[in-house]
């Protein structure tokens, strides 16, 4: 079949047999390709797809893998997940349009969550489910949750400074004694959060003195999270502005780690809290199974796992005991804030580029 | 002297076939992949005409010329330090009398399996201000190393992780010259340097160039290097602007000013390849190069060797097996990977044979052989894939597969076709170098020997290109390996690579997980070239 249909495609063709024989093989190379891949996409779906939760995980594998196979092991349904950066997973979702396979998508900052939602990518979850957790945590329109929460804090060495050198807010970082030694991640969602935090409590001027300052004092810039605590640790700044929970997985390899965590003692942006959630996409094809897996997120077993394991802070209400060396939520000076108010992301955006904080 | 043993050939009437029409045999594979490739093009203008008006005035700010400026002084600055590295470093593996060379060449070219966010985070540990280097001049009162941040650092690591792009491309050059060359050159009389200025510079050009573009595209897409070092180059402004705001639009439109850049280099491969092309025209065969005794050099030759792989290779390793043994200590567990490793392997094999064979063999034949511009667009087609970043490739192809493509979309399939787009370009090169070696008056004496078409292919032009194909085949074998961006977006949904493990174990400080792949990948792919290059040998 191949040979006789190479033969009447590249036969007729001008030119050296040389350049038929290319020609020949080409088309046998596709011919195999196409014939491959009918019985493949035939055996990976044994299931009717419909039984199968696909769920776009922004989320780690690393920190969320075992809670979604105690998801999958207590309600038998099938999870299939496909792990990547947080933007990557939304901007997948977006480009995909209706055709997206996702059921679920779990991101690890409100920003990505928001974008999906903008777009009309999520749809809004039942009265019920957005009742499990604290109104706060859940977005305006209802298309998405947060599923746990992480503090912002300032990272500090331990071999350079203690509790009493620390500044008791942000806006003490821009004197003089903090003059390059504070790390910070301008183009982090975390960090974004943070600042749109600082517009809404504080106003436009006052944050956008507050940046200008930091840039003033020689505040170093780092892509993310992971490498301001890896830095501090080392010793090569003094403090960072991070989420409180990367340091703990610094401890956990390594106990020596030079680093502790610090709140700021005045209630302010700089303590502001962060949350990572799901939303159930709109062109789901198993939304039960949706809706079930959210809803697992917020039962005590999940919740307990992350504060245990991930480290971070539980959403839902519940009586949880808090692993040592964490800070209970309720002795940190939080700012009066919800997630709905931190919706204008664009114009934190327009402010970092127009202070020089972002290029 | 009354012969010439070797003219420089124009070679503007190579053959009758030259001014023929082109073969549609070879035209119509060669547009149909290249056409392939250029599906990301095709969606960046898409998405950039649904832009918002204030995207266009922020492009044209002095933001954006500054931060272009810094991408293009990082393009010049690499590409210097990569030729000042590479070609005494081919030279010593092909030339000299150093013993073991064909393992210094497996050592030397591995390190570009090494993904670039993980050697500048393993050049921090080493030698950042508080690195390992610090700790353990401590002792000597040193308390802080002079800042590794900025331009030096991406300076260093991207050529630490670019460097093999020239090195195997000029090493198959270099092992495909003729010893009677050097031989006339010497019987007429020429030094050493100045056979160097007249013959080896100008039979190594089209290496130099192929592997000049590849290095400056690596430089405009890498963004995971630049950003960990704290040295903004265009591309990492626009993903963390994008990272952030998932402006899809904004996002094309900055990109198309990368493509344009790419064009340009293009451009500039051309003008700096040249028009010559040397072939040996002499009857008689050709003699492989006799090496050079390197005498008292070969201290200095030990020194540059070992000073490269321990940069390139050491490092990654020392680092990791600190992560592993810290890690253990505090009693992390691990993760088998030997899936990941299987996985990785079968599609890097499987995107380097369908790069060199589907891809380069047609359109690096077709742009050697024949004069028009337009034999040599489909060659051409694939750098624009490799000067993107990874990331907007996936994207782009989500987009397509999602979207008309659904019985592809998430299988074994489109992910190769991500790797051609992305890689594809690393196959040509090299063969285009060896097919130019060949003089096609060998090919039509074939001919006129009564030899079919096939079998002057088989017994005169494959013997030569052989080097070719393999060196093309090693490059994109050891950048699929690495690669990140595709594998997450575009793979089957739950498929590991050792790539995908290193980078999800090292996003959350699973540091003690992250090292066994790495010393893995490492390892892996060493054997990985060795097993190639073993094939140069008949």
């Amino acid at each position: 079949m191949n040979g006789y249909l190479s033969q009447t495609l590249c036969g007729s063709l001008r030119g050296t047999v040389a350049s038929r024989l290319l020609c020949g093989f080409f088309l046998f190379l596709m011919a195999g390709l196409a014939a491959c891949t009918m019985p493949v996409s035939e055996t990976a779906a044994p299931a009717p797809e419909s039984q199968v939760l696909v769920v776009y995980s922004g989320r780690n594998e690393n920190l969320v893998a075992p809670v979604i196979e105690s998801f999958a092991a207590e309600t038998g349904i099938k999870v299939e997940v496909r792990y990547g950066g947080t933007s990557a997973m939304a901007a997948t979702i977006l480009e995909e349009g209706s055709n997206s396979p996702a059921d679920v998508f779990y991101g690890q900052d409100a920003g990505a969550l928001g974008a999906l939602a903008k777009a009309g990518r999520l749809q809004a979850l039942p009265e019920d489910v957005q009742s499990l957790v604290d109104p706060a945590w859940v977005a305006a329109d209802g298309s998405w949750i947060g599923t746990s929460l992480r503090a912002r804090v300032l990272v500090y060495n331990t071999d350079e400074l203690t509790v009493e050198d620390l500044p008791a807010n942000i806006h003490d970082l821009t004197n003089e004694q903090w003059r390059g030694r504070v790390g910070w991640a301008p183009t982090n969602g975390s960090f974004q959060a943070f600042v749109t935090a600082l517009r809404v409590l504080e106003g436009e001027e006052e944050a956008k003195a507050w940046l200008e300052g930091m840039i003033a004092n020689d505040v170093q810039v780092y892509p993310k999270n992971t490498p301001i605590v890896a830095a501090t640790g080392a010793g090569e700044i003094s403090v960072g502005l991070v989420n409180h929970y990367y340091l703990l997985r610094f401890l956990a390899e390594d106990p020596e780690f030079k680093a502790a965590n610090y709140h700021f003692a005045e209630s302010g942006p700089g303590s502001m809290v962060n949350v990572a959630g799901a939303g159930i996409v709109d062109s789901c094809s198993n939304c039960e199974a949706a809706e079930a897996f959210v809803r697992y997120l917020l039962s005590q077993e999940a919740q307990d796992y992350f504060l245990s394991t991930t480290h971070e802070y539980p959403v839902a209400d519940g009586q949880v005991e808090l692993p040592s060396g964490a800070v209970p939520l309720d002795m940190v000076a939080l700012p009066e804030i919800d997630l709905s108010d931190l919706e204008d992301l664009e114009g934190t955006l327009a402010l970092l580029r127009a202070v020089g904080a972002l290029e | 002297m009354s012969k010439l043993l070797f003219v420089p050939m124009w070679l503007r009437p190579q053959s009758r076939s030259g001014q023929a029409r082109l073969p549609a045999g070879l035209v119509l594979p060669s547009v149909l992949v290249a056409s392939l490739l250029l599906l990301p093009l095709g969606y960046l203008v898409f998405r950039a005409t649904g832009v918002e008006p204030h995207v266009w005035r922020d492009l044209w700010s002095p933001s954006t010329l500054r931060i272009l400026g810094r991408s293009l002084l990082l393009v010049i600055g690499v590409n210097a330090s990569v030729w000042l590295l590479s070609l005494p470093l081919a030279w010593l593996v092909v030339f000299s009398d150093l013993p073991g060379r064909k393992l210094w060449t497996v050592l030397v070219a591995t390190p570009l399996v090494v993904p670039s966010y993980i050697g500048a985070y393993v050049l921090i540990a080493m030698y950042g201000p508080r690195g390992l280097l610090q700790q353990w001049l401590e002792p000597l009162g040193i308390e802080r190393l002079p800042s590794l941040y900025g331009y030096p650092g991406a300076l260093i690591a991207i050529t630490l992780f670019t460097y093999p792009y020239l090195f195997l491309g000029l090493r198959s050059a270099m092992m495909s010259l003729d010893q009677s060359w050097l031989d006339a050159a010497r019987t007429l009389g020429q030094s050493g340097w100045k056979t160097l200025g007249t013959l080896l510079l100008p039979v190594l050009r089209p290496a130099l160039a192929a592997g000049s573009v590849l290095v400056s595209l690596y430089v405009l897409s890498d963004f995971g290097a630049v950003a960990l070092l704290r040295y903004t180059t265009f591309t990492s402004a626009i993903y963390l602007y994008w990272q952030s705001s998932l402006d899809a639009s904004a996002a094309a439109l900055l990109m198309l000013v990368l493509v344009i850049f790419t064009m340009v280099l293009m451009g500039l491969e051309f003008v700096l390849r040249g028009r010559a092309r040397i072939a040996r025209t002499h009857a008689g065969t050709g003699r492989t190069v006799t090496t050079v005794r390197l005498g008292r050099w070969k201290y200095a030759a030990w020194l540059l060797l070992g000073g490269t792989v321990f940069m390139g290779m050491g490092n990654p390793i020392i680092v990791s097996l600190i992560w592993l043994v810290k890690g253990l200590a505090a009693g992390a567990t691990l993760q088998p990977v030997w899936q990941a490793m299987g996985n990785s392997l079968l599609v890097s094999l499987l995107a380097a044979v369908t790069a060199v064979l589907v891809f380069a063999v047609p359109t690096a034949y077709l742009a050697e052989r024949y004069r028009k511009l337009s034999a040599r667009l489909p060659a051409r087609a694939a750098y624009i894939g490799f000067g993107m970043p990874g990331i907007a490739v996936a994207l782009s192809l989500v987009f397509f597969g999602a979207r008309h493509a659904p019985w592809v979309y998430q299988t074994v399939y489109l992910l190769l076709l991500g790797y051609m787009v992305r890689y594809a370009s690393l196959a040509v090169g090299p063969l285009r170098t060896q097919l130019s070696r060949i003089n096609p008056r060998m090919e039509e004496a074939g001919r006129l020997l009564g030899f079919s078409e096939i079998r002057v292919l088989w017994r005169v032009t494959a013997p030569v290109a052989r080097g070719g194909l393999l060196t093309g085949g090693a490059l994109v074998f050891l950048s699929t390996m690495k690669e990140l961006p595709v594998t997450l977006l575009l793979g089957p949904t739950g498929f590991n690579t050792l790539a995908t493990r290193i980078w999800s174990a090292t996003e959350e400080a699973f540091y003690a997980r992250a090292a066994a792949p790495t010393l893995i990948l490492l390892l892996v792919s060493a054997l990985g070239i060795a097993a190639i290059f073993s094939g140069e040998e008949l």
